[in-house]
């Protein structure tokens, strides 16, 4: 496998040569034809060496081999699975440290003496085997002790189903709702974010807000701001005129406009990608932080070295500015 | 207030499973459809294609108007109807004076689209005007090697994202174990020049070497076209950053009835059901059996038989 010459990516049974060059007029239809497929088979060639070397287990249908994981990466379809965010009870109970136990599918019935199933047709201890409930000090004369058993019991099935539907809520809001399982109100698909609402950030609200001030006959200078809303970035004004008379003091505004415009149009046509003087501060910067490191590592009293070097380096840049002041 | 739906029968929800994001995934299903015009080459290019991919493609042949991959409104018909069918690479042929054979292969994440490459195509030949040795005809599904030759493929960037989107459109199922006996094909993507691929299918034939290796010889079987690249869109960053991740290492399946012993290393529990001696049928059909089912056959006709015989000689 030449792999300076052809690269080839076993996972997928791909192989590429990226050196050859075809001559620049191609010759005749049927000659390219051909070239192609002896190219083709030399590489196809290759894939197999590879691929028959491998080492194979015997199979009814013929010799398996297990490939190597792919080397070009390809985008996945969907997104990542999310994990599913913990439910209030599951919170609760590693909050407590309650361990769930496993519970027998079939229970001894004190009332009958037999082995009942747990849940389900013929229960134990169901609400309707229940012969005769004793009266307590505390109850009121007239009221159905097994309604309200049956009252008491629906309630607490609605709280469970209240409960889930918050921790399937829950789930919807991070992203991880089991695939199966659909809100119907928000009717979010299935899979797929197709409908999910994005929400907007400030920067794209505000955008968006001035964007539609724009479209009143003002142009939405005067239009009622809300508390706290910030006002426009861009007043209107898009161009920048240039005083005609320059006072004293201000640097040659119309000198530094037309560098601006000059240095932008010479960058951008001259071939050079190397920008000499920025790959130049980028080198020191990157050898002044590694000194740094170093002093770092070696010595321990750093911090006192630092706060001199601060100190040198703001004195050269007094001496600079006040030079290019009495220049002028 | 919220109510929650859930699929009422098992088979139901088998299947919203496997619509479901996973965290490894298997290879992607592909949309063939077409616009308002076709011309006879693209109709024929795009079943030609569809036969290639017979498992993992689904076809739509009527023709879509509102259907404009590279402009920004159309694209919602396609990702509805990705999401419909659950396909991720889908290839929409259209016609024009514009854009002759036009073809633009496109993947989508998440139901959206991701990038887009559209190619014209031109020479092409079908399936039908290639003669070979009908013994050597590939297999739909057998996995396909795929070659690339060029430099083109790495210097131009439409072409470096053409391979791309040519890998994913033309590999099949993603498998860990191959068979090596069920071999039969490859692809051959050759750049002629900056914005040309000669595209072709081949048979593969293996011949007896001297070592484990057989020899390759390619015998040209399928469509074999050339693809000039005209437009194509490369996706958002933060969009191919997110759709670049990969799942963290699986911990490893548990394996049932196997421990490791200090002492004897691996060991294995194998479970055997009781055997119920006296039910189990014999294997070597004895003669006597034989005798014994004609015999019983022989009475049962022989009672059906005889009141007919009765009644005759009472008459």
């Amino acid at each position: 496998m030449d792999t300076q010459e052809h690269q080839i990516d076993l996972g997928h049974l791909m192989a590429f040569d990226p050196l050859h060059h075809f001559p620049s007029p191609p010759p005749s239809r049927e000659e390219l034809v051909k070239e192609c497929l002896q190219k083709g088979t030399v590489l196809v060639q290759l894939i197999a060496d590879a691929l028959f070397n491998l080492p194979s287990t015997e199979d009814i249908d013929g010799p398996l081999v297990k490939l190597p994981p792919p080397m070009t990466r390809l985008p996945r379809e969907k997104h990542l699975p999310k994990p599913k965010p913990p439910t209030k009870w599951e919170l609760f109970a590693k909050a407590k440290g309650i361990k769930n136990r496993k519970k027998d599918k079939i229970v001894y019935d004190e009332q009958t003496g037999t082995w009942k199933r747990r849940h389900g047709y013929d229960r134990v201890n169901d609400d309707k085997d229940i012969p005769i409930i004793e009266a307590k000090m505390t109850d009121e004369p007239g009221e159905d002790p097994f309604a309200k058993r049956q009252a008491e019991k629906r309630k607490r099935v609605e709280k469970h189903e209240k409960n889930r539907l918050q921790n399937l809520k829950q789930a919807a809001k991070v992203g991880a709702l089991p695939s199966h399982i659909q809100l119907a109100a928000t009717a979010l698909p299935i899979t797929g974010t197709q409908a999910a609402p994005k929400k907007a950030s400030k920067n794209e609200l505000q955008d968006i807000a001035s964007m539609a001030a724009a479209a009143t006959a003002s142009g939405g200078k005067f239009d009622k701001k809300l508390l706290g809303e910030k006002p426009e970035k861009h007043k209107g004004k898009y161009r920048k005129f240039l005083p005609v008379v320059e006072g004293t003091g201000i640097g040659s505004q119309e000198r530094q406009q037309t560098e601006k415009v000059l240095n932008r149009l010479i960058s951008k046509n001259s071939h050079e990608i190397l920008n000499v003087d920025k790959a130049i501060n980028m080198y020191n910067v990157k050898k002044e932080k590694k000194r740094k490191n170093q002093r770092g590592k070696d010595s321990s009293t750093s911090s006192k070295l630092n706060p001199k070097k601060q100190l040198q380096k703001k004195s050269l840049k007094k001496g600079g500015s006040s030079k290019k002041g009495k220049s002028k | 207030m919220l109510k929650i739906k859930t699929p009422k029968s098992g088979k139901a929800k088998r299947e919203i499973e496997k619509r479901a994001p996973k965290l490894v995934e298997s290879g992607k299903k592909t949309l063939i459809l077409q616009g308002t015009k076709t011309s006879n080459v693209l109709n024929a290019v795009l079943a030609e294609i569809y036969h290639l991919k017979k498992d993992s493609a689904v076809r739509y042949t009527r023709k879509n108007e509102n259907i404009r991959p590279f402009e920004s409104g159309g694209e919602t018909s396609l990702e509805f109807f990705s999401l419909k069918t659950d396909c991720s690479i889908f290839v929409f042929g259209s016609h024009s004076k514009k854009r002759p054979d036009n073809l633009v292969i496109g993947r989508t994440y998440d139901h959206h689209i991701y990038d887009l490459v559209e190619v014209g195509v031109e020479n092409f030949k079908s399936m039908e005007s290639f003669t070979y040795d009908k013994k050597l005809a590939p297999k739909v599904g057998s996995k396909p090697f795929i070659a690339f030759i060029g430099e083109g493929f790495e210097s131009v960037d439409e072409l470096k994202h053409l391979k791309e989107v040519l890998l994913e459109l033309l590999r099949g199922e993603v498998v860990e174990n191959l068979n090596l006996a069920g071999l039969d094909h490859a692809y051959i993507c050759t750049a002629v020049s900056s914005n040309r691929v000669f595209f072709t299918h081949c048979a593969m034939r293996l011949k007896k070497s001297g070592t484990i290796v057989p020899r390759m010889e390619l015998v040209e079987v399928g469509p074999s076209m050339d693809l000039v690249v005209r437009r194509h869109r490369l996706p958002n960053d933060s969009v191919r950053k997110e759709a670049m991740k990969t799942a963290k290492e699986q911990p490893k399946k548990k394996v049932k009835n196997v421990s490791q012993d200090v002492i004897q290393g691996k060991v294995g529990k194998i479970y055997v059901p009781d055997q119920q001696v006296g039910s189990v049928a014999l294997p070597n059909k004895a003669k006597g059996l034989k005798r014994e089912r004609r015999e019983a056959k022989m009475k049962h006709e022989t009672n059906d038989r005889a009141p007919k015989k009765q009644k005759e000689n009472s008459e």
